[in-house]
């Protein structure tokens, strides 16, 4: 390469770069702070990050997001958190100050999102979160004026597979003698609590109630404590590690009640891809309408991206919360985030999204949303949801096959 | 019955993840911390394996324990080796190899993640019930546990019988006389770093057939494994198996006639009573 050569090189460059920066005024900076490594990272491999760059990326490829009379391409700025909350919450102060993101994607998980809701607070990032699941909107809503919730409340999680059970029990499917076991952090305490009540308040009798500590995997003790008291529905409030262990024990000690509910990760791709037919008729918490034409959309577009498709529950929900901001920061035609949270805190707005419609109610919460799946037919269909259309009749388990 | 055996599969799951530190920090005296990683690695291997391969795990070993005992071996030669070389003391050496494997803890599951993803692996093999004695277990826990016996008996019977053997005991005896009697400590030392991880990864092939694992979750079988160590006594191959036997049996019999929620509490009993009676280690020698 001759001198000359070199100079029209570099002054292309230059000139290439002057363009960019140029065009740097319609780049719209979000920033994502999640899981890649630590114990969560695997269910936010499954359920955050896929649909986080999915939308993004359907953003940018339709020409960007609407913002006033210009169109902003979004640029993703991603951080690992490491699961760790306190990781969680400098990530968040790095976006904000060094980055200098203009919005925020919320982290994964109810406890991550509860660490860093503080800082969004502080910072003044509206937070719209898919994957938090808690019974406190009220009070945290109170607190923290800048956070939505899309996915969900957890004591109506708790009530609804109860009611699932009192239903198929009118209906002569299943008996009163129930096994609750769930993993003893504040999730499945918790859940646990609540589910117990609602059983007992309906004349259900638990038969064998226990909880394991979090991150175990050998739980042959917990199926055979449960089959010898002769459960006749098991209810699990369980991890993504346990929740696999338990269907696993089950099926190896022919474990079969009339009921079987294990919670996160039942609704993961990979637990049917794990074990295929054999768990049709496994209750799982969360759900979506499967048949619905937005849903599969969304999944044939995370399939196509991610390698997998989403899971059938908070994929969507992580999905919907970015499209809810999309439209927030679109209605206030600004990236001015008062602005924008302004818009999101206007409770007459409607957004349109792969769950269907959302609105959020005086404590910043969506009341519309699945409760309850069962795997039918190698898809996870919702069987009970509050305010969605679509749920299919649950149907008894048959063992397993 | 049905206590004993699922303790004596757990405890076989127990000895797998725990064999390999123990040559490691026994002969090498590296307090290996990414012994976790490499289980997980040993796992996916044997995931992949499978599920592109279809390779059956237990074949899948023979590609799996070479592998990782070269990769090991390199890894002792590169990383640890200059650790050695400016140890002043045993202590010292200690100190610096848990650092160092620390980082290199961050590092694998870095890679791993890089290369695998985030998500979540298991697979289905073997996962069917066999009975004995009137309860059901599953196929492949019964598998890894004779597999895990075999590698164990192997191992001892190698150690006690071999003139490698006398070597690496020798070495794990007394490091700083063994070469006084004519053994290289530097290329026993390797030996017992690249097997210890060769088992390990073994370790991690077989606990894949029934355990859910992501890129990490390696710091959890580093704890068990740790435990297991110290509590059988460093050096010494039958402590670990017998400490993780006891391990398995009394984590199998608080959960079910107790409560699930105490098996930690129980393990954490036992390492306590294990370090207050005997703190050298069931089957662990006295420090002169």
């Amino acid at each position: 390469m001759n001198r000359r050569t070199l100079f029209k090189a570099v002054a292309a460059l230059t000139l290439a770069s002057g363009i960019g920066m140029a065009q740097a005024q319609d780049v719209l900076r979000l920033g994502a702070a999640a899981p890649q490594t630590g114990p969560l990272a695997g269910g936010a491999a499954v359920t955050h990050w896929p649909a986080v760059r999915l939308w993004v990326s359907q953003t940018n490829a339709a020409g960007g997001l609407q913002v006033g009379d210009r169109r902003m391409t979004i640029e993703l700025i991603e951080y690992d958190d490491q699961t760790n909350p306190q990781q969680a919450i400098q990530a968040a102060q790095r976006l904000a100050t060094q980055d200098q993101v203009d919005f925020m994607v919320a982290p994964y998980s109810t406890g991550l999102n509860l660490a860093a809701a503080p800082i969004f607070a502080q910072l003044g990032y509206p937070m719209v979160t898919g994957t938090a699941v808690t019974n406190n909107q009220p009070e945290l809503a109170a607190q923290f004026p800048n956070m939505f919730f899309v996915l969900g409340r957890t004591g109506v999680m708790a009530e609804d597979i109860a009611n699932v059970l009192v239903g198929m029990r009118e209906r002569g499917e299943v008996g009163s003698r129930v096994a609750l076991v769930n993993v003893a952090d504040a999730f499945g305490i918790e859940m646990a609590g609540i589910s117990r009540g609602v059983l007992e308040s309906n004349g259900f009798e638990i038969v064998y109630q226990t909880s394991y500590p979090l991150g175990t995997q050998d739980l042959a003790p917990v199926i055979d404590g449960a089959k010898s008291a002769g459960a006749e529905a098991f209810v699990a409030w369980s991890y993504p590690g346990d929740t696999f262990a338990l269907t696993d024990q089950a099926i190896v000690q022919n474990y079969a009640p009339q009921a079987f509910f294990t919670a996160v990760a039942t609704a993961f791709p990979a637990y049917g891809a794990r074990f295929g037919a054999q768990i049709e008729g496994v209750l799982g918490m969360g759900g979506v309408n499967a048949d619905d034409a937005a849903f599969q959309e969304f999944a044939a577009a995370h399939t196509a991206l991610a390698g997998q498709g989403p899971d059938y529950w908070a994929s969507a929900a992580t999905y919907g919360a970015l499209q809810i901001l999309g439209q927030a920061i679109t209605g206030a035609g600004t990236t001015d985030r008062a602005a924008v949270l302004a818009y999101l805190q206007d409770r007459s707005h409607e957004y349109q999204t792969v769950l269907g419609p959302v609105n959020f109610n005086e404590n910043n919460d969506n009341e519309r949303y699945w409760t309850v799946g069962q795997w039918q037919g190698g898809v996870f269909r919702g069987v009970a949801a509050r305010g969605r259309d679509g749920a299919v009749p649950v149907q008894v388990f048959d063992g397993w096959q | 019955m049905f206590i004993l055996i699922t303790g004596l599969l757990l405890g076989g799951t127990y000895a797998l993840i725990a064999l390999g530190l123990n040559l490691q920090y026994g002969v090498a005296r590296i307090m290996n911390l990414a012994n976790g990683e490499m289980l997980v690695a040993g796992g996916f291997a044997a995931f992949w394996l499978y599920t592109a391969g279809q390779v059956n795990p237990i074949a899948a070993l023979l590609v799996i324990a070479p592998l990782a005992f070269a990769a090991n071996w390199l890894i002792y030669q590169v990383m640890l080796v200059p650790l050695v070389k400016r140890a002043k003391s045993r202590g010292a050496l200690e100190v610096d190899s848990i650092l160092a494997t620390f980082g290199m803890s961050f590092a694998f599951v870095g890679i791993m993640s890089w290369i695998f993803g985030g998500g979540y692996f298991n697979y289905a093999f073997l996962a069917t019930p066999v009975d004995l004695f009137g309860s059901s277990y599953a196929q492949n826990r019964v598998v890894a546990f004779v597999l895990a016996v075999l590698i164990g008996g192997a191992l001892w019977l190698w150690l006690s019988f071999t003139r490698a053997g006398l070597n690496l005991r020798a070495v794990s005896v007394n490091p700083r006389s063994a070469p006084l009697v004519g053994i290289d400590v530097r290329a026993a030392s390797a030996l017992a770093f690249a097997l210890g991880g060769a088992v390990t990864a073994t370790g991690g092939a077989l606990v894949s057939m029934f355990f859910t694992l992501d890129a990490s979750v390696g710091v959890l079988f580093t704890m068990k494994a740790l435990i297991i160590v110290i509590m059988g006594g460093v050096g010494d191959i039958r402590g670990t198996i017998v400490a993780a036997v006891l391990l398995g049996i009394a984590e199998t019999a608080v959960a079910r006639l107790i409560d699930p929620g105490l098996t930690l509490a129980a393990a954490y009993l036992l390492f306590l009573l294990v370090l207050l009676f005997r703190p050298q280690g069931l089957f662990g020698k006295a420090q002169t």
